[in-house]
């Protein structure tokens, strides 16, 4: 019953978020709502862990260990957005303006149920209206702002992904045309498993095929990904958490749900996609990263880079490669959050996105700095961290397998991302403290002198809780969380 | 010849001309630069998926297809025109549109292209499943029409023709749709009319704030995010 629960609470969070009670009332409700959701949602988790799959409603609504994983990470990274939000979001509108804090909470209650319901769907037609809902309520938060570059960012974003959700439309009916041919069974991701060895594989391939571009819009592949970066500049911070730190994933999720599909012989193939995709993403995002010149901008390359690195580890298709990768969703959902995290405490402090009209930041802000610093080091990979056994686990499962070349290429891309992504944060923290407002208005309406924009204590409280697991995963990792990734790989079906 | 013999060769006939004719309207997005023409041609796409959907439910005896060709009258002829006038306003539609990325000759030409690739797509696939007539006939101009929607999206350069290319696109895949899935479950059906009413109202809103703040909605050549 958890997963209904979840789904309501979220859904009449959105609806108490319109009351015009003053403008804590909107943020509170938001903040309770996710903290339950959080909670019942590592309850699934757990449930998960004991018997296999939860169902509340038998071929609607249910979560084995695959969803359970993404589910989590949902609910902690809309948790840590709902705290940050609070002060963010006091910060950039206008004193007063209580009704567009209301509509701010309200979106971002109707996107966290969006996201929160892809991974509880079980039905695949349902999955995919889901899919297409992050999509259309995540519209009017990357536009929140209102200016004409965030309208044209909200332009390309819901151009772009609407022609995504429109082609993998066309293949879920395809899987269901597959489906139907030699099995009575329901249109859910098991039954789609049953009746995976008497579907044709012309129809199967294609339908791959469909759901990969169009999906693939949504996660970011290269050549699909323009709207990542225009939409992440310009989006609030706490938006670009949700959208970059669980969005992303959640829609691979329902790519990577489709290998199993695939019998032992062609499941190359299908990885073969994979790879492909993903190296190129890859290797087009750490080369971007290094010329770019907007610090939200390099956190959204590197989301399409570490996406890559998934897609990779996924289409390897041993056993101990989809154990890296589901590590790597995980290290890449808090790691991306604390780095926006810290871009939001960045832009707050400093008033510009500009890399080089910023110069020693960690004396201007010293919390903004040394966040930024951790997130940037964790994003890169750098060794005590999450990300680094993530992609290190990738790394050794492709090598024992003798994919030389994949695993070649893909070390190299790391390692140019690695550069580029430190070479930026470096030439922020560091040198004397200096702001040069070049284009920018100052945002916020805030003192642009150094030193005088305090963060918000929410603001903080989020920093802190995101930091936490990102340092601590990378030493230590929870029995019960190695288990439900564990489960969630083998849900996958890699060859051991 | 006995009677439901005659009737049926009378409906995929029938339903044969619905797809051509559905196909020319997709051709029709991809060119005509009157913005309230293509509008109207989008209202007559989705009324002849509807025709298509009624004569398919006959034929296969199937309530959700009904519903869905009553679904689709309701949400795409009379909702979303009345939506999209709503929210984008008259003068968006009196316009013309000036400039194309590529000239119409040479767009139709890649169009034709497209309708053919997407027949080389289908073939496999309909022998592979032993398909019927009438998926014959929806499933590769379906796949055409889906393709170019993407095409008309690429090309065009004002808002309301793009949001119209991703609505005919959903189109195109339920063209195909209702003849390879005739009993998706109803609820999702449901939950798809109103997802593509959603799509219509964001997309509309979306357009009018644009037209507020920049007054214009050449979307095409906005480029303040364009990097150096």
């Amino acid at each position: 019953m958890e997963l209904l629960f979840i789904l309501l609470i979220t859904a009449v969070a959105a609806a108490l978020s319109l009351i015009p009670l003053g403008k804590r009332f909107a943020p509170l409700v938001t903040l309770v709502a996710s903290l339950a959701v959080f909670f019942l949602s590592i309850q699934a988790a757990l449930a998960t862990l004991r018997g296999g799959e939860v169902v509340a409603i038998q071929d609607w609504l249910a979560c084995d260990s695959l969803a359970a994983l993404i589910l989590l990470l949902a609910a902690f990274v809309g948790l840590t957005a709902a705290i940050f939000s609070w002060g963010y979001i006091n910060a950039i509108v206008e004193p007063g303006d209580v009704r567009k804090i209301r509509r701010y909470y309200s979106r971002f209650n109707l996107f966290l149920l969006s996201l929160l319901a892809i991974p509880i769907f079980a039905n695949v037609a349902m999955v995919w209206i889901a899919v297409e809902l992050t999509t259309l309520f995540a519209v009017f938060l990357v536009s929140f702002e209102s200016t004409p570059q965030a309208l044209e960012a909200a332009w390309k974003f819901i151009v772009l992904t609407g022609m995504g959700a429109a082609l993998a439309l066309f293949g879920v009916l395809l899987l269901y045309w597959g489906l139907r041919l030699g099995h009575p069974g329901a249109f859910t991701w098991t039954g789609l498993l049953a009746a995976a060895p008497k579907m044709p594989a012309a129809l199967r391939n294609t339908a791959f095929l469909f759901i990969l571009i169009g999906f693939g819009t949504k996660v970011g592949l290269v050549p699909m990904h323009t709207w990542i970066p225009e939409a992440y500049s310009q989006a609030p911070s706490p938006i670009c958490t949700l959208l970059s730190g669980i969005e992303t994933s959640a829609v691979l999720y329902c790519i990577l749900r489709l290998l199993p599909l695939f019998p032992r012989a062609a499941v190359s193939r299908a990885g073969m996609w994979f790879i492909i995709f993903g190296l190129i993403s890859t290797g087009v995002a750490a080369f971007l990263m290094l010329k770019t010149k907007d610090y939200k901008r390099l956190f959204a390359y590197s989301t399409i880079e570490h996406m890559g690195i998934i897609m990779v580890g996924a289409g390897l298709g041993s056993f101990a490669a989809h154990l890296g990768a589901m590590l790597q969703i995980v290290a890449h959902a808090i790691t991306k959050s604390l780095c926006f995290f810290a871009a939001g405490a960045t832009l707050m402090a400093t008033g510009t996105r500009n890399i080089p009209a910023i110069r020693g930041l960690i004396r201007i802000s010293p919390l903004a700095g040394i966040f930024l610093m951790i997130g940037g080091l964790a994003i890169a990979g750098a060794p005590p961290f999450v990300v680094f056994l993530g992609e290190f686990s990738i790394l050794k499962a492709g090598f024992v397998h003798g994919h030389y070349l994949v695993i070649g290429l893909l070390t190299l891309f790391i390692g140019v991302a690695f550069f580029s992504i430190m070479y930026q944060i470096n030439q922020m923290v560091f040198g004397s403290p200096d702001i040069i407002l070049i284009d920018e208005q100052s945002l916020f309406g805030r003192s642009t002198l150094p030193g005088r924009n305090i963060l918000p204590p929410t603001c903080i409280i989020a920093l802190i809780i995101t930091c936490i697991p990102v340092i601590v995963c990378g030493v230590y990792l929870p029995d019960q969380l190695y288990q439900l990734l564990h489960n969630a790989a083998a849900v996958l079906g890699g060859y051991r | 010849m006995s009677d439901p013999d005659l009737l049926f060769s009378f409906l995929t006939k029938l339903n044969a001309l619905t797809g051509g004719v559905f196909l020319l309207v997709a051709f029709g997005l991809v060119a005509i630069r009157q913005m309230l023409t293509c509008l109207r041609l989008y209202v007559f796409q989705s009324l002849l998926l509807a025709i298509s959907a009624l004569m398919l439910g006959y034929h296969y005896g199937s309530i959700h297809l009904f519903v869905v060709a009553g679904l689709t009258i309701i949400a795409k002829v009379f909702i979303i025109p009345w939506l999209l006038r709503r929210t984008v306003g008259y003068e968006s539609y009196a316009k013309r549109e000036i400039s194309q990325a590529i000239n119409i000759p040479a767009s139709l030409l890649i169009a034709l292209a497209i309708t053919i690739f997407a027949y080389f797509i289908a073939n496999p696939m309909l022998t592979a499943a032993h398909a019927g007539i009438f998926a014959r006939v929806n499933l590769p101009i379906g796949l055409a029409c889906l393709i170019l929607g993407a095409f008309t999206v690429t090309v065009r350069r004002e808002a309301v023709p793009q949001l119209l290319g991703i609505l005919a696109m959903e189109n195109g895949a339920f063209f195909a749709g209702i003849a390879i899935a005739p009993t998706l479950p109803l609820f999702a059906e449901l939950a798809a009319a109103f997802d593509v009413l959603i799509i219509a109202l964001v997309m509309g809103l979306l357009t009018m704030k644009i037209h507020k703040t920049l007054g214009k909605t050449a979307v095409g050549e906005l480029i303040a995010l364009k990097e150096e």
